[in-house]
């Protein structure tokens, strides 16, 4: 565990950094630092490895003093990617991603296997090891930043914004391959952002830290969504908070009806039973086709080009309510699609029934905070 | 016989002497104010403050006319080579510190902090990372000073005969033969352009991690399309 305790950065001229800042970073988890410009976030990344030596406190990695270890040492079991990268471009990707490797002794062949290895795992083609850095894209030099920060298989990676100089659909690439690569290999990462975004994505606890370096709240991204610590935290989060926070709601409790979905070969008497406004039509899998009007439809000829687009559907289970309450407003009814994980309709759910889940679950929410407290 | 290659008896060289002469007077100084420059621009990347004197004292050593170093120097050293070297590796200093400097200050600033953050310590750091990449630099300042060494070394011919080629010029002066100073002039122009092919030639041995001209650029493209990432596409 990383404890940084009561630790303040002081500059020459008096500015102050980071202001008396406590946190526990869990091992084995994302801990992300975000805040404004000027909070104090890289600073504060930048005193777990040294590049900072702090005015007061102490950051201890694993209840020792990280000043008491020889600091080439301590920054050679902490992985560092930064932001565009920061590749030696006179280096191959290969012997880029060697470099810790090669510092720590190991052989020159062992290294550039590590890197192969490396590469793989970071979803780079190994056909590119022998490029140097400027043939690679900006997402690709990033992946490479990524492998080189792995390479000696540190228990630590330390992560200063290292995805906001690509754009938002690279971004998004790395981010996930981020979380499946960290689901295999349980690094204790400390990722520092501005964009609170990637820090609720990311992030298994989230310190929001503000101007002057203090910590304003420091808390899972669901409870930060739900309970901001106040005005500060509630601006910085956003308008939509609410709408983001259904994104840790499961959609595994909503309750679905089957009463209007019809396959497309349904009998005038299943038809006209049906009571809804609108019918799910579906194909002989039960995969949707789309949406009808119980007038329109004539039992056992009904005609698939007039339907309205089924919309988005979700799965219950793996998706959040977020995405549930979204496939509702985008469908032309109002209704959402249930499918399994064969693409095959398992009900429907109306945006009133999606709402009151909504509010069930932050009541459970409530009583949660409330058996917790004293 | 008055051959162009018929090298008067005083100069005590031939023509290919001359050159060997010409070359060791001429690189002699560079490497010397190479090894002198390299140190130098270090402490003025480490010191800011250091640089604009510093760049002050060798543009006001640059302006000294080499005639009048040489006099001064004869003092010293008396009527020898390296009469002619020292004032040569000064003039080299104005050209190759700013080249260092430039060259130490473009690495990037991420390059640099991720090297100290995996444990670089300041000597590796200088010679694996900040030393390669400000090579193309280095070399373009080494080509301007090697130029203008091959040059100026023909001055030396006013003081007894330390010029190599140069001395061919006094010499077509003194024996009213002109095809000698043409002789001079080719061969040291010659030297000149061969001397800065081979540092060419060093830099593309050297930085095989440059972008190259616009053929191989336009070359990258179709290299690019045959991975099928979806961050090849967007950039």
């Amino acid at each position: 565990m990383i404890r940084i305790d009561s630790v303040t950065k002081r500059y020459p001229d008096g500015t102050v950094a980071v202001d008396r800042l406590s946190l526990d970073v869990p091992d084995r988890s994302i801990t992300v630092l975000v805040g404004p410009s000027g909070c104090g976030k890289t600073t504060t990344l930048r005193m777990i490895n040294r590049m900072v030596e702090p005015t007061e406190g102490a950051i201890l990695l694993d209840g020792e003093d990280v000043r008491r270890r020889p600091v080439t040492a301590l920054r050679r079991s902490m992985g560092y990617v930064i932001q565009n990268a920061g590749l030696f471009p006179h280096r191959t990707i290969v012997d880029n991603i060697a470099t810790v490797p090669r510092m720590l002794g190991w052989g020159r062949r062992r290294a550039r296997e590590r890197a192969a290895e490396l590469m793989e795992r970071v979803g780079l083609d190994t056909a590119l090891a022998e490029r140097y850095p400027y043939q690679l894209s900006g997402g690709q030099q990033q992946r490479v930043g990524v492998a080189r920060a792995l390479a000696a298989d540190p228990p630590v990676l330390l992560m200063d914004e290292p995805f906001s100089a690509v754009d938002p659909v690279v971004r998004k690439g790395l981010q996930d391959e981020l979380l499946r690569i960290q689901d295999e290999l349980g690094k204790t990462i400390v990722f520092v952002t501005h964009d609170i975004d990637e820090a609720v994505k990311l992030g298994t606890m989230v310190a929001v830290l503000r101007e002057g370096g203090r910590l304003a709240q420091y808390a899972p991204p669901a409870e930060l969504l739900s309970a901001p610590a106040d005005a500060f935290v509630e601006d910085f989060l956003g308008a939509d908070r609410g709408i983001r926070r259904l994104s840790f709601l499961p959609s595994a409790a909503l309750e679905l009806t089957t009463d209007a979905v019809v396959p497309a070969d349904a009998p005038a008497e299943r038809i006209a039973a049906a009571d809804a406004r609108h019918l799910l039509v579906t194909d002989p899998e039960g995969r949707p086709l789309g949406w009808a009007e119980p007038g329109e439809l004539t039992a056992g000829d009904i005609r698939t080009d007039r339907l309205l687009p089924p919309g988005r559907p979700f799965v219950p289970g793996t998706d959040s309510l977020r995405v549930a309450l979204d496939c509702a407003v985008l469908s032309p009814t109002g209704w959402a699609v249930a499918v399994d994980a064969d693409g095959r309709v398992t009900g429907v759910v109306s945006q009133q029934a999606i709402g009151e889940a909504i509010r069930a679950a932050h009541a459970v929410g409530r009583t949660d905070r409330a058996g917790v407290a004293p | 016989m008055n051959g162009f290659f018929d090298i008067p008896s005083d100069l005590q060289h031939s023509w290919t002497g001359l050159i060997g002469l010409h070359l060791r007077e001429a690189l002699l100084p560079v490497a010397a104010g190479l090894l002198l420059a390299l140190p130098i621009a270090q402490l003025c990347v480490r010191f800011r403050r250091l640089y604009p004197p510093v760049l002050g004292v060798t543009t006001v050593l640059y302006a000294v006319p080499s005639l009048a170093f040489f006099v001064v120097l004869i003092d010293y050293t008396g009527q020898t080579e390296l009469t002619v070297m020292i004032p040569l590796a000064v003039y080299g200093l104005v050209v190759l510190i700013p080249a260092i400097v430039d060259g130490v200050r473009s690495v990037p600033r991420e390059t640099l902090a991720a090297a100290t953050a995996m444990g670089f310590g300041p000597v590796r750091r200088y010679l694996q990372v900040q030393l390669p990449i400000a090579a193309p630099a280095i070399i373009a300042g080494l080509r301007v000073a090697t130029a203008s060494s091959i040059s100026l070394v023909s001055v030396g011919a006013l003081i007894g005969n330390q010029g190599a080629l140069g001395n061919l010029l006094a010499a077509a002066q003194k024996y009213d033969r002109p095809e000698l100073a043409v002789n001079a002039v080719l061969t040291m122009a010659v030297l000149a352009i061969l001397c800065d092919a081979a540092l060419v030639l060093l830099r593309t041995l050297l930085t095989p991690w440059m972008p190259r001209g616009t053929r191989e650029r336009r070359a990258k493209p179709a290299v690019r399309r045959e991975r099928p990432e979806p961050e090849g596409a967007v950039r």
